[in-house]
């Protein structure tokens, strides 16, 4: 482990620390916060008993849906946008203004086209994340190199060819990017649709522990969501770590 | 693009452009309407209506005022807060190692799940909207800032330590012309995470703010006011990041 990953470690153990020091010792009322050891203990407690299987196994079957779909529509958006210059020119302040936008409020609009399921769920996801990863797609599809393409001309390289030799090699790394932010997003999407509107699954679990003041399980679940994202977020990050040391070995 | 023929003024497309992807817009609209009826939407037209008559009405302009003092205020806080630590984490190399997988983490966190925890701690009210705001809007200007203090090139500082040129000098003649237009796009992008911030947050802590009138429409099944409120916030979001995007182009055109 290097000195950074080190150093992140005690990071994060420190802040852990800090607040068991200050829920144990009452400096944090412990109807505001819960020891971290006791949110620990309540959702291993939960996990053991099986009572996160039902909403584990749906919230994450949604995320993936959503993403799956997010990144072919977003990719698909992106190379669209990308060869329509005048298009372009105006998704550009959409795209920018997009995340500004409440989705959550068309719920009721999506039951009523979908039906209560969990379509509606899934196409939240899927409009959070299918914008990051169009925007992606765009940025990298301007930054492969003018000098590739007339490689591949001077080649006499097929449309496929180009396309699979030259320009996605080329935009993979702003890719990745859009893969990494439309999983994220997807993730948001379905757990906060979840939590603000559905009857079911990991983000409804929380709103529901909240609204009957359940604290262990408020906070079991969170800690569940928060080390979820952690976990996720690092092993993307290894990974995309190892495919720049590649590229830059080539 | 240069070698297109038009008939068409060249300065004009754009606004044409414009009017065609509006119209298309309208068009979807109006045939999703004609799927899925009143249940669930209003028309165009009527809900355009209704957005004139909520701009005619005081009560809507209360809450628009209880939702600009918690959006102002949390902007306010978002930006001080994220380019002083965005700067600190820029400077300080290893700090900034250590600090952006971290940030980026909490960044891709389901926000609105940990709402409750913020109301626990700030009681419900302006305080709890703000925070939420801040939440959502304060992590990109880190990102953004600390990115732009690092990619700073480091000839332009030796060039500065050649010149003899003071702290305030090299701040004022080489740190902020390069690094304020990446600033400004960060502060582009928390300017649109802290509206949704505040919004949701209205949506469950609050009795005043768009949020709460939209969720307001949908809990009493109201649903013109809810469609004409977010009409409204979405020609807001788009015509402010409109004018935010070009102008961050101008200052990164100028770089």
């Amino acid at each position: 482990m290097g000195r950074v990953a080190r150093v992140q470690l005690a990071v994060i153990l420190g802040f852990v620390a800090v607040l068991e020091l200050l829920t144990r010792t009452g400096a944090i009322n412990r109807l505001t916060l819960i020891p971290p050891s006791a949110m620990a203990a309540h959702l291993w407690k939960m996990l053991v008993g099986g009572e996160l299987d039902a909403p584990m196994t749906q919230t994450f079957a949604n995320v993936a849906i959503a993403f799956a779909l997010s990144v072919a529509l977003g990719f698909a958006g992106g190379v669209a946008i990308h060869g329509l210059p005048r298009l372009r020119r105006l998704s550009d302040p959409l795209l920018a203004s997009y995340y500004a936008v409440p989705f959550f409020v068309f719920y009721p609009l999506l039951i009523a086209v979908f039906g209560l399921n969990r379509w509606p769920l899934i196409a939240i996801g899927v409009v959070f994340g299918a914008a990051a990863m169009a925007i992606a797609t765009l940025n990298g599809l301007d930054r492969v190199p003018r000098v590739l393409r007339k490689v591949a001309r001077a080649h006499d390289l097929g449309w496929a060819e180009e396309t699979f030799l030259i320009v996605l090699p080329a935009a993979a790394p702003h890719l990745f990017t859009g893969l990494k932010l439309s999983l994220a997003y997807s993730f948001i999407g379905v757990v906060a649709g979840e939590f603000i509107l559905s009857g079911s699954g990991l983000g409804h679990a929380i709103a529901y522990a909240y609204d009957s003041f359940d604290n262990p399980t408020m906070y079991a679940l969170m800690l569940f969501v928060v080390a979820l994202a952690i976990a996720l977020n690092a092993t993307l990050h290894v990974w995309e770590q190892r495919l720049l040391a590649r590229r830059r070995r080539q | 693009m240069s070698a297109q023929v038009s008939s068409e003024p060249r300065h004009l497309r754009p606004l044409g452009d414009a009017a065609l992807l509006l119209l298309s817009a309208v068009l979807a609209w109006q045939a999703l309407y004609e799927v899925v009826g009143d249940v669930a939407l209003t028309p165009p037209l009527a809900t355009l209506a209704n957005a004139g008559a909520l701009l005619g009405s005081p009560i809507f302009w209360r809450h628009v005022s209880a939702t600009a003092a918690a959006f102002a205020a949390s902007l306010a806080i978002a930006a001080a807060a994220g380019v002083a630590a965005g700067l600190a984490l820029g400077f300080h190399r290893f700090s900034g190692l250590v600090a952006e997988p971290i940030l980026t983490a909490l960044y891709t966190l389901p926000k609105v799940t940990l709402y409750p925890v913020v109301l626990l701690v700030f009681g419900l009210g302006i305080s709890a909207k703000i925070a939420f705001g801040v939440m959502h809007g304060v992590i990109p200007v880190i990102l953004f800032t600390m990115n732009a203090v690092r990619n700073v090139d480091p000839v332009h500082l030796k060039t500065a330590r050649a010149l003899d040129l003071t702290a305030v000098q090299t701040a004022g003649t080489i740190l902020a012309p390069a690094v304020v237009p990446e600033i400004f796009t960060g502060l582009r992008v928390g300017f649109a995470l802290s509206l949704l911030g505040v919004i949701i947050g209205e949506m469950f802590a609050s009795q005043r703010g768009l949020g709460f009138m939209i969720i307001n429409g949908i809990n009493t099944h109201d649903v013109p006011t809810m469609m004409a409120v977010i009409l409204l916030i979405m020609v807001f979001a788009i015509a402010a990041s409109t004018l935010l995007l070009a102008a961050d182009r101008k200052l990164h055109r100028r770089g």
